[in-house]
């Protein structure tokens, strides 16, 4: 038997296609139980590697004989092995070609609609750490919104669109992952654009993003307004992209909200969290689509591997949305907050400009799932 | 930095995962119960999986010193002496030696673990003698001072004690069960 590498992106099709895959897990326990590939109908078992060293004779009862097995691990090489071992006993496998650091960094953009005067709004979807950016094309101009450290994948994609990227948004300061505005801004020539109150400690210049200011993307003014909306961080900021969608940063997501605590204000930012998710946004058309800027888990996917909701439609369902007493709502965005994301502290230094890891160290810093919301 | 005298240094630096535990098991085989390994690796996920490792195969992982790229992992092979019999009849509870530590700062404290032991996690104030150079530094003691003696479980403390008591020592205590539970002040390399 032979063992074959799947790549980040052949799970990601299978976790938008509710796909079976059996997943042999090798990493520690620790690692495993912290984060890990899901998908609808993923099954997984956890044996660390160096557990499985004298041989794989005890897992091989433990693997299906009628589904896709992939063997997973940090980086390959262990992977590799017991993969190998596996198929020592005449299991066909795969490994996941560049492990559990490929699917961190995989991004997959999904076209979510079109604009009037015909424009375009994409999703890039980074299904390993549920992080969500955008791209707004029209008229040969493009802009992007919370786009990752992975920047090659926005230049790309704008240039088979046949269009240059003029604008650079993050709508607040990131915690969880190292944003890749400024790059993509330095390498364009593009404005990047931030929350001034989320910028007092950056070391770079940008363009402040104001409330009420608009933006335009192309010939066929598809505006960008954004609406200071602080909760997540004091900054952070909402905007509506031409009437239609609302980008919510990480102050509202499909099955939860944002939470106050990462950088350091709990307490502070409850009352600016509230006013925003319940004056505020109460304020726009519920038929905007909100496009937030993560999802949690795997069941906020659309079918088209997509994550967007009408507001409206978010109103009645987001437990977020609906505590109508103020205590209650307070305490469940300080008191019941689920552990804060790996190395947050770091990432946010990172994207004030203030230290300058290499690849490698950036890599370590963005392991693990997101952890930004609330639920 | 001070020498942790390991028994055998294995250079896992350039090799990625699975490589550095697959060497390390290899090495731990061809070691003594009780010795010493020091693994040099540059894969950063390694010490985890090193913690991890030892655990599972009953090992003790020590610790790791960050020197540059290269992290030094030290992990202690696991000795069969849990079960062995204590010969030495005068012997002392962690809890009561906490107690004593506090109120008499003069004690006599002998950690007899290797250095790498001692080296990560010790009792202030007390003395590093690994038990196999305790023969040779007995002249460097007092023979009418309180001595207590201390390891991991109170096996090679046992041993210590004796030997002492053989050679003159007149007031030679064993702490039990030693530092594997001991919850008092420690020092030690920062990991």
């Amino acid at each position: 038997m032979t063992i074959q590498a799947m790549t980040a992106q052949e799970v990601t099709m299978k976790v938008f296609n509710k796909e079976e895959l059996f997943i042999v897990d090798v990493r520690n326990e620790s690692d495993f139980k912290d984060w890990k590939i899901e998908g609808e109908n993923f099954e997984h078992i956890n044996t660390p590697y160096f557990e499985l060293l004298d041989g794989v004779e005890e897992m091989i009862k433990e693997i299906p004989t009628h589904k896709e097995v992939l063997v997973v691990c940090a980086k390959e090489g262990s992977s590799v092995m017991v993969a190998e071992m596996l198929s020592d006993y005449g299991v066909d496998v795969f490994y996941l070609k560049g492990g559990m650091k490929a699917w961190s960094e995989h991004i997959e953009p999904v076209k979510v609609g079109d604009l009037d005067d015909g424009g375009e709004m994409y999703q890039f979807v980074r299904v390993g750490k549920g992080c969500l950016s955008y791209m707004v094309v029209s008229d040969g101009e493009a802009a992007v919104i919370d786009a990752t450290r992975m920047t090659d994948i926005y230049l790309d994609f704008a240039i088979s669109k046949g269009a240059k990227i003029t604008n650079v948004f993050d709508t607040h300061l990131h915690a969880d992952h190292i944003s890749g505005g400024r790059t993509i801004a330095e390498k364009t020539g593009a404005a990047y654009w931030l929350p001034p109150k989320d910028a007092t400690e950056v070391t770079f210049d940008y363009s402040p993003l104001e409330d009420g200011h608009d933006v335009v993307i192309g010939n066929t003014t598809i505006s960008i307004a954004a609406l200071y909306s602080p909760g997540h961080t004091i900054g952070s900021t909402s905007f509506v992209v031409g009437n239609k969608f609302l980008l919510s940063g990480d102050i509202l997501f499909i099955d939860s909200i944002g939470r106050p605590d990462l950088a350091g204000m709990a307490e502070d930012w409850v009352g600016d969290l509230r006013e925003t998710l319940y004056e505020r946004y109460r304020q726009l058309s519920e038929e905007l689509i909100v496009l937030p800027a993560h999802f949690m888990i795997i069941d906020e996917l659309n079918e088209d591997g997509s994550v967007s909701e009408r507001l409206g439609t978010l109103f009645t369902n987001n437990h977020g949305l609906r505590i109508e007493n103020e205590t209650e709502f307070r305490h469940l965005v300080t008191e019941n907050l689920p552990p804060q994301p790996h190395a947050f502290q770091e990432i946010r230094e990172v994207n004030m400009g203030k230290i300058s890891p290499d690849l490698e160290q950036q890599r370590e810093m963005e392991i693990g799932p997101n952890r930004c919301a609330v639920r | 930095m001070e020498n942790l005298k390991a028994n055998l240094t294995l250079d896992a630096t350039g090799l990625a995962c699975p490589m550095p535990i697959v060497k390390t098991k290899k090495a731990m085989n061809s070691l003594e119960p009780g010795q010493v390994l020091e693994i040099q690796a540059t894969d950063k996920g390694s010490k985890a999986d090193m913690k991890a490792w030892a655990e599972s195969s009953g090992h003790q992982y020590l610790g790791t010193i960050e020197e540059g790229k290269v992290l030094k992992h030290y992990l202690h092979k696991s000795s069969n002496d849990e079960s062995m019999e204590k010969k030495h009849q005068k012997v002392i509870h962690n809890e009561e030696l906490e107690k004593s530590l506090e109120i008499n700062k003069n004690i006599v404290l002998i950690d007899v673990r290797e250095y790498a032991e001692y080296a990560f996690n010790h009792i202030p104030n007390a003395i590093s003698i690994p038990l196999g150079e305790l023969e040779g530094k007995l002249n460097e003691l007092n023979k009418e001072d309180e001595i207590y003696v201390v390891c991991r479980t109170g096996n090679r403390s046992d041993l210590a004690a004796q030997k002492l008591t053989e050679n003159g020592f007149t007031y030679v205590v064993n702490v039990v069960p030693g530092m594997s539970q001991w919850n008092g002040e420690t020092t030690g390399i920062i990991d």
